[in-house]
């Protein structure tokens, strides 16, 4: 993808207009990572311009958990290991029997070694966060209307608004949301929307140091997700149950679920 | 229909329902927020909302902008593709105030092997120690600098990196069997393993070497037909010369 | 009541003989979301449209032999449908903002359809109902009483005190109509809540198209037994004679609704065992672990075998009266259990097991706490109260009980 040179001094206008007034997104934050290009340059943001979606190289996963980790720092999400918007799986498939997972504190501390004695066939990680599904149940199931899907297709949880009768949680089919211990609201991953709007990277992406994990839009022709989908064998989670997710996997195996 | 004969019941039971549903609307003009159903069923305000929450993970532009020093070594270095925030962890606060807040740096043994600690669930090739037995009590950054961490020195063993095959080997037949036996390895893969990789075999004969039947090699090893055996296969379309498993 | 006691612990024990996750888990879910309360929720609305069933039977069916029930079946009706939506509103993170429901009601979700057909149900349903069925009685207790209760029944008869042939009539003409439109809704209002869990595609054990149906015939049996005990209960305190023929047909009713409630219930069963999904494996190890005691034991041998042997022996074999009152009322007794189980199953089973389909996790029930044990006893005990209070204020026994009783038996013999 070919990347503009800004034209403003970045920092400056970052600091000053971008963080404070929302909406407004400069070239400069878009220059994120070198990697995306999500808005244009000096443009009001316009959330009907974006389809957010992400795509994650299973091949690329070290487990280093750099990405849940950062997720809880850069979203205050609660510490317990029973509370998490993204964390990582690690899925152990011996010669015979059943694939094992585990995902002791989602992945933060790292893995300890593998016990089981039995011989291993294959093994590898599956970062997991919310799919951001086009046709998402939790949105379906609100009885008030305080999950949504907003304009520029992220799930969104109106903490202001929600009565905490959890059926959401119940309805996702990735155990992707959880109840905040002191809000008492539904929470779960945003993508960072308070990053992206901005033109910044989701904290997880922006931390992954092997570039698992790839965001972008759908529909846009140069992003670096759609280069993804081009040249990788893509699944989505338990497509069966036609929620539509848009978090893509590269080299998901039937194992993972 | 005269009033007169309307039933009695009927009346108070009407002004009471009248009044249900005319609280009920009242309730909704009154209550439901101004900019719910503004772009669907959802108040519209949520959106700003979450959307004005503070950052904490600063971007690696903004390290980049002023740490121009760093920027080049890391530049040309395996860590280039890392966010500075990895280590230093979230910086925001640092870059809006960076004489107040000074973001801290994993100085000891803990952090690095959270990458490149051996597990075998990594990737292959993917640089991995045991941290046990790497330089015990010698904090990483004595060797290897974090923002260029070319190795002090070349490793000799395969094992350097290729922890996974050398620990699936080391269980096999092919235990003593070194990897130049198979592999032809270019100088250069040493220093710049990603751009330059070693061979692999590309027909029978190599495996031949050992175990075909006029292969001069030690009695114990098993033998086989290379030509005639397994058809239209080579060999490692069904063995896996790293753990073969055939039994003697 | 001693059947919520028999039915909470064994429960308890249920939780104490399960310790520690199995398998893997997602993270999020190792704590269970929808708790004990959520289990008494439908357990209680189960009770309402069972007992509002059974009363329109004898006023629309035309089924003399439960006259005397008629009126104490509404007033039970009325006094756990009181109860019924304050474990929901207890359990939410944010109760203060229950009224969004009505405000802002998501017309897509199950859950958002709640407020409105309790609302219906409630108001258009069992308040009518019983307005119009006492209107009578209450503007005669208005002119017979004196002091406070005169303007109390006063107000109740909210002005329309015409005992007039004609308004009398009317009373009874609306009444009928009322209960017409009432069976559907009560059918609705139990067939919801089922839908609420029977239509979570994420969630395997829920997810079933039979799971309304089961419900509510599961709502019916639980419905009949509770009047078989009320009845038997309250004619015992107030040391009447209590009528054979409506205990024999309400024995006979409950025997045939737990015949129809536990075909659909094995129905479901056999389908998934012979569809035998990716879930199939999971779901069994969950029933073996985790769900035996309450699934096995509770509800089906002793909350459905036993009492559907029982009763077809009392009601059709020749037993003493004394014995056969006997065997209904035990019966009565381990059909709640059975219920409840019932409830406890669908509710808890469907969170023990990870939606990964890799693991099983425990439910830890608090004890005290608005979500706990004791807040659970309370609203279980709350309706009985209230009930209680609702007989004082609007008597359901007719001032000339006997020969009432001595009516419905002869009508039954006669036929």
């Amino acid at each position: 993808m070919k990347q503009d040179k800004p034209c403003i001094p970045r920092r400056e206008f970052l600091q000053t207009s971008a963080k404070k007034i929302p909406g407004l997104v400069v070239a400069a934050a878009a220059l994120s990572t070198g990697k995306t290009l999500l808005a244009e340059e000096n443009s009001e943001y316009n959330p009907e311009d974006h389809n957010y979606a992400m795509g994650v190289d299973i091949h690329k996963c070290i487990g280093c958990g750099r990405c849940a980790d950062a997720c809880k720092k850069e979203n205050k999400v609660p510490l317990e290991p029973e509370f998490f918007r993204t964390w990582v799986e690690r899925y152990v498939i011996p010669v015979e029997g059943e694939a094992r997972v585990d995902s002791p504190n989602g992945g933060i501390d790292g893995f300890p070694e593998i016990k089981e004695k039995d011989e291993i066939l294959r093994s590898f990680f599956v970062p997991k966060l919310c799919n951001h599904c086009d046709n998402a149940p939790c949105v379906q199931v609100c009885p008030v209307g305080a999950t949504f899907k907003s304009r520029d297709g992220v799930v969104l949880v109106d903490e202001s608004y929600c009565v905490g009768c959890r059926y959401c949680i119940q309805a996702c089919p990735y155990g992707a949301r959880y109840l905040h211990p002191t809000k008492h609201v539904a929470d779960k991953c945003t993508f960072c929307y308070h990053r992206i709007t901005k033109g910044m990277l989701p904290a997880c992406v922006e931390v992954c140091p092997t570039h698992t994990r790839v965001f972008g839009e759908e529909g846009h022709r140069s992003s670096p997700l759609m280069r993804f989908l081009r040249f990788k064998d893509v699944n989505v989670l338990k497509a069966g149950l036609n929620t539509k997710p848009k978090v893509y996997y590269a080299g998901a195996n039937g194992e993972v679920r | 229909m005269k009033l007169s004969r309307i039933p009695q019941q009927v009346i108070p039971l009407t002004i009471i329902f009248a009044l249900a549903i005319v609280a009920l609307v009242a309730a909704r003009q009154m209550l439901v927020p101004e900019s719910f159903g503004k772009y669907g069923h959802y108040r519209a305000d949520a959106v700003e909302e979450v959307a004005s929450h503070d950052i904490s993970y600063a971007g690696i532009q903004v390290c980049n902008d002023c740490h121009d020093d760093i920027v080049e070594v890391k530049q040309e270095s395996y860590h280039r593709g890392l966010s500075c925030e990895v280590c230093h962890g979230p910086a925001n606060n640092h870059a809006e105030a960076p004489d107040e807040y000074t973001p801290g740096a994993p100085r000891g043994r803990g952090y690095c092997p959270l990458c490149h600690g051996y597990n075998p669930s990594r990737p292959v090739g993917f640089p991995q120690i045991l941290p046990k037995m790497h330089n015990p009590g010698k904090a990483c950054m004595t060797c290897h600098n974090p923002h260029a961490p070319t190795l002090p020195h070349a490793p000799e063993e395969c094992s350097a990196c290729h922890r996974e095959i050398a620990s699936t080997k080391m269980v096999s037949h092919h235990t003593t069997v070194d990897c130049r036996t198979c592999h032809t390895v270019p100088k250069d893969h040493w220093s710049d393993p990603r751009a330059v990789h070693a061979e692999k075999p590309t027909d029978r004969s190599t495996c031949g070497q050992c175990h075909a039947t006029g292969a001069d090699s030690p009695k114990i090893i098993p033998r086989i037909d290379i030509e005639t055996h397994g058809g239209r296969y080579l060999c490692w379309d069904c063995h896996y010369p790293h753990h073969p498993e055939a039994t003697l | 009541m001693p059947f919520t006691l028999i039915s909470l612990l064994h429960l308890l024990t249920i939780t104490a003989e399960s310790h520690g996750f199995s398998g893997y888990m997602y993270p999020n879910e190792y704590e269970l979301q929808w708790g004990l309360l959520i289990v008494v929720y439908p357990y209680l609305t189960g009770l309402v449209a069972g007992a509002f069933i059974l009363a329109s039977l004898e006023r629309v069916f035309k089924v003399s032999a439960l006259r005397p029930i008629y009126r104490l079946s509404l007033l039970s009706a009325l006094a756990f449908m009181i109860i019924a939506p304050l474990p929901l509103l207890a359990h939410l993170g944010h109760p203060e903002r229950c009224l969004e429901m009505f405000l802002t009601p998501h017309t897509k979700s199950a859950m958002a359809m709640f407020g409105f057909v309790y609302a219906w149900y409630l108001s258009v349903v069992l308040l009518l109902e019983i307005w119009f069925d006492y209107r009578e009685n209450i503007v005669r207790w208005s002119n017979e009483k004196r002091g406070i209760k005169k303007w109390f029944y006063k107000a109740l008869s909210l002005g329309a005190t015409s005992v007039s042939p004609e308004s009398i009539k009317f009373d009874h003409k609306m009444g009928k109509i009322i209960t017409i439109i009432g069976i559907p809704s009560a059918f609705l209002l139990h067939g919801y809540v089922g839908f609420i869990f029977g239509s979570i595609k994420a969630n395997p054990w829920w997810s079933s198209v039979l799971i309304p149906i089961v419900f509510l015939f599961s709502a019916i049996v639980s419905g009949i037994a509770l009047m078989l005990l009320i009845y038997m209960i309250t004619t015992m305190f107030r040391w009447k004679q209590i009528s054979m023929a409506c205990l024999n047909k309400l024995g006979e009713l409950l025997f045939y609704a737990i015949m129809i409630d536990f075909s659909l219930e094995l129905l479901d069963f056999i389908h998934r065992l012979y569809e035998s999904e990716e879930s199939i494996s999971i779901l069994s190890e969950m029933i073996s672990n985790r769900l035996f005691v309450s699934l096995i034991v509770a509800q089906i041998i002793m909350g459905t075998l036993v009492p559907m042997v029982s009763l077809g022996i009392a009601r059709f074999g020749r037993l003493p009266d004394e014995l056969r009152r006997i065997v209904y009322f035990i019966a009565a007794l381990l059909v709640q259990v059975g219920i409840f189980s019932t409830r406890w199953n669908v509710v808890i089973g469907g969170q023990l097991f990870s939606k990964s389909l890799r693991g099983l996790t425990v439910y830890k029930m608090e004890l005290f706490g608005l979500e706990g044990l004791f807040m659970t006893i309370l609203f279980l005990i709350a309706p009985i109260l209230i009930l209680f209070v609702l007989t004082k204020i609007l008597p359901p026994w007719p001032s000339d009980e006997k020969a009432v009783i001595r009516d419905t038996e002869k009508v039954v013999t006669a036929k």
